[in-house]
């Protein structure tokens, strides 16, 4: 709008070829930076008000001051959280089922999508399918016939699943390992049939073509799927929310919220920095390796 | 690598009398089976059996002894909340996916429109919501909204606005859930639609200056219709999301004030978990299962569709 009205009586002027180009962009950039200024604002203002408010005395939250600043910062709930043992076991028990998750996840989808993407076999086809439609169903529909069948399955041999930290194991790949299958197969077949058609004149076999060719040139999809498996079990919090209750147990975004917030007290300055603590591992990843984690989110969707 | 699998095939086919192609092409077949394997009994285990045994729990009495058929149904379709519940999820998904695809598709065409130096910084800095776990950012949210604290009311108090109820009166408290969703899903489609704006070739718009095209009209004639597979995939996407949601609603309001934001997710826990009643929490989440499979076989097609034009 602002473009074409800046532009009109600009035509005559000294430059006259590029000249209303150039004050064209100019004043499109201008509103650009202008917006993206307000949406950055919008976007950061939680995480910024977090960090605020976790650099804050409990004395200084609860007085009516300015809430946007902090008078005297202090890393006393910080110190005071490292040494809650309760906290610790949290942020152990999630780095633990992650990383578990994480390494499931890969064993499973990374030779299911090498079949699914090269060596077809009976129903391959529909169980490319099959995997994408599993990544659409929610864990919000699961949840319940989940928790009954971890009851029955205590019943039949006793072996306790419910209120164990190693059920997440059981329920997490659910969650990660279609989209996993689904880049992978996506990178997979992406990369040139002459590649293995080279392999095997040469005598390999297909576990040297996935471990020596695929896995390599892939490697850039294998990350985003690792990213993609981290992040999604670090973040989950239905299933632990409903399988586990102990304090031992919980990983950390059910023991923040369970534990942190005590009846009708807020501990606000503590809360506040559990959860900032909480998003750490996910966002320092994110700023290392923030190409992978894009082509991840990206190839969910668009690659097919 | 379609092409390629139907080149072996069909000589094995043709040469069907062989066997010794054939035991080949068995063997390939039954090594791929097996590395899928995991696969296959983790989504048939873990997914599929779950999802049935939630249709055979739905036709259950409380105890969960006694078959009833569709008895949890007609108790809930004479529930008053139930369609509460029904009403508030679908509004709730449905404004939630406009409006991140509206924000995102602004975001992604200011952040396309600046140099290619700064993008990558900018990008960074707006996909950080998307990146917290839901979890604690909500926090952070329900933190902002504070009934005595609120950082938002302290501002608003400086232009005189009166302390807003974020999430203690039911229609703010169903504004601030769909906010908080906003802010944590536009960055999926900012991400989106700043991949899809990049793959418009600049001719055409250079075309459409040279025909006197406007900025609306470069947007409306150009990037649009470029743009419309990426931008009903990802709201599909969204949508089904946006409507399993559970853990903002959880966080922010737990279904209150007198389940005035309850959507079918967090109802079912609250019935289903919290209230022992296994079989009415299943039959709730059930109601779930149209809207997520009508979403499902459009994208299906729609990806099957550009599988098909990529071969």
């Amino acid at each position: 709008m602002t473009t074409i009205s800046v532009s009109n009586p600009n035509q005559a002027l000294s430059r006259p070829k590029y000249g209303s180009m150039s004050r064209d962009r100019r004043w499109a950039l201008r509103w650009s930076y202008f917006f993206l200024t307000l949406f950055a604002i919008f976007f950061l203002c939680p995480p910024i008000y977090m960090l605020i408010t976790s650099l804050k005395t409990s004395a200084e939250i609860s007085a009516a001051t300015n809430p946007w600043w902090v008078f005297n910062p202090t890393l006393s709930n910080y110190i005071e959280l490292l040494t809650t043992p309760s906290y610790l076991t949290f942020f152990r028990n999630s780095a633990i089922v992650s990383i578990f998750v994480v390494t499931i996840t890969m064993l499973i989808s990374v030779p299911a999508a090498f079949a699914l993407a090269r060596m077809r076999f009976w129903g391959s086809a529909t169980l490319a399918t099959g995997v994408f439609l599993t990544y659409l169903i929610p864990d919000t529909l699961l949840f319940i016939p989940l928790f009954k069948m971890f009851a029955v399955f205590h019943d039949w041999t006793g072996i306790q699943l419910i209120n164990r930290w190693y059920v997440l194991l059981l329920v997490y790949p659910t969650l990660t390992v279609p989209f996993c299958t689904w880049i992978m197969i996506g990178y997979f077949a992406s990369i040139p049939k002459e590649l293995d058609e080279a392999a095997l004149m040469d005598g390999a076999n297909y576990r040297q073509i996935l471990m020596k060719i695929f896995i390599p040139v892939a490697l850039p999809g294998l990350i985003a799927a690792t990213i993609f498996a981290f992040t999604v079990s670090w973040a989950q919090f239905l299933y632990p929310l409903a399988f586990t209750t102990s304090v031992d147990q919980l990983v950390l975004p059910v023991g923040i919220i369970t534990t942190l917030i005590k009846g009708d007290v807020f501990n606000w300055g503590q809360i506040m920095t559990g959860a900032l603590l909480g998003a750490a591992p996910p966002l320092i990843i994110y700023a290392f390796l923030m190409d992978y984690y894009i082509a991840g989110l990206t190839a969910g969707a668009t690659k097919g | 690598m379609v092409d390629a699998t139907i080149d072996t095939r069909s000589p094995a086919k043709a040469a069907r009398k062989s066997s010794g192609l054939k035991r080949i092409f068995q063997r390939k077949s039954s090594i791929a089976f097996f590395m899928a394997l995991p696969l296959i009994l983790l989504i048939a285990i873990l997914v599929v059996y779950p999802a049935f045994y939630s249709v055979h729990l739905a036709t259950l009495n409380k105890s969960m002894k006694r078959f009833v058929g569709f008895g949890n149904f007609l108790f809930l379709f004479k529930r008053e909340t139930f369609w509460m519940v029904v009403q508030q999820s679908c509004v709730f998904a449905i404004t939630a996916v406009i409006f991140k695809a509206i924000i995102g598709f602004i975001v992604a065409h200011f952040v396309h429109n600046i140099p290619a130096k700064g993008q990558r910084k900018w990008r960074g800095m707006l996909l950080v919501p998307w990146v917290i776990p839901p979890a604690m950012s909500t926090l952070a949210w329900l933190w902002l909204f504070d009934p005595s604290y609120s950082a938002f009311n302290w501002i608003l108090a400086h232009f005189g606005i009166g302390p807003i109820p974020w999430t203690g009166d039911g229609n703010w408290a169903r504004f601030s859930v769909i906010l908080v969703n906003i802010w944590i899903g536009s960055p999926f489609f900012m991400i989106m639609y700043l991949a899809s704006l990049k793959s418009v070739p600049e001719q055409l718009y250079e075309a459409a200056a040279i025909d006197g095209a406007n900025w609306w009209q470069r947007i409306w004639y150009v990037t649009l219709p470029m743009m419309r597979n990426i931008i009903a995939i990802t709201a599909l996407f969204s949508l089904i999301v946006t409507f399993a949601n559970f853990d903002i609603v959880q966080i922010l309001t737990a279904g209150g004030p007198i389940d005035k934001t309850h959507v079918f997710a967090t109802w079912a826990f609250r019935l289903g978990i919290q209230g022992n009643d296994i079989p009415l929490g299943a039959s709730v989440s059930l109601f779930m299962v149209p809207i997520l499979a009508v979403a499902a076989i459009f994208i299906l097609r729609d990806i099957n569709r550009r599988g098909n034009e990529a071969a």
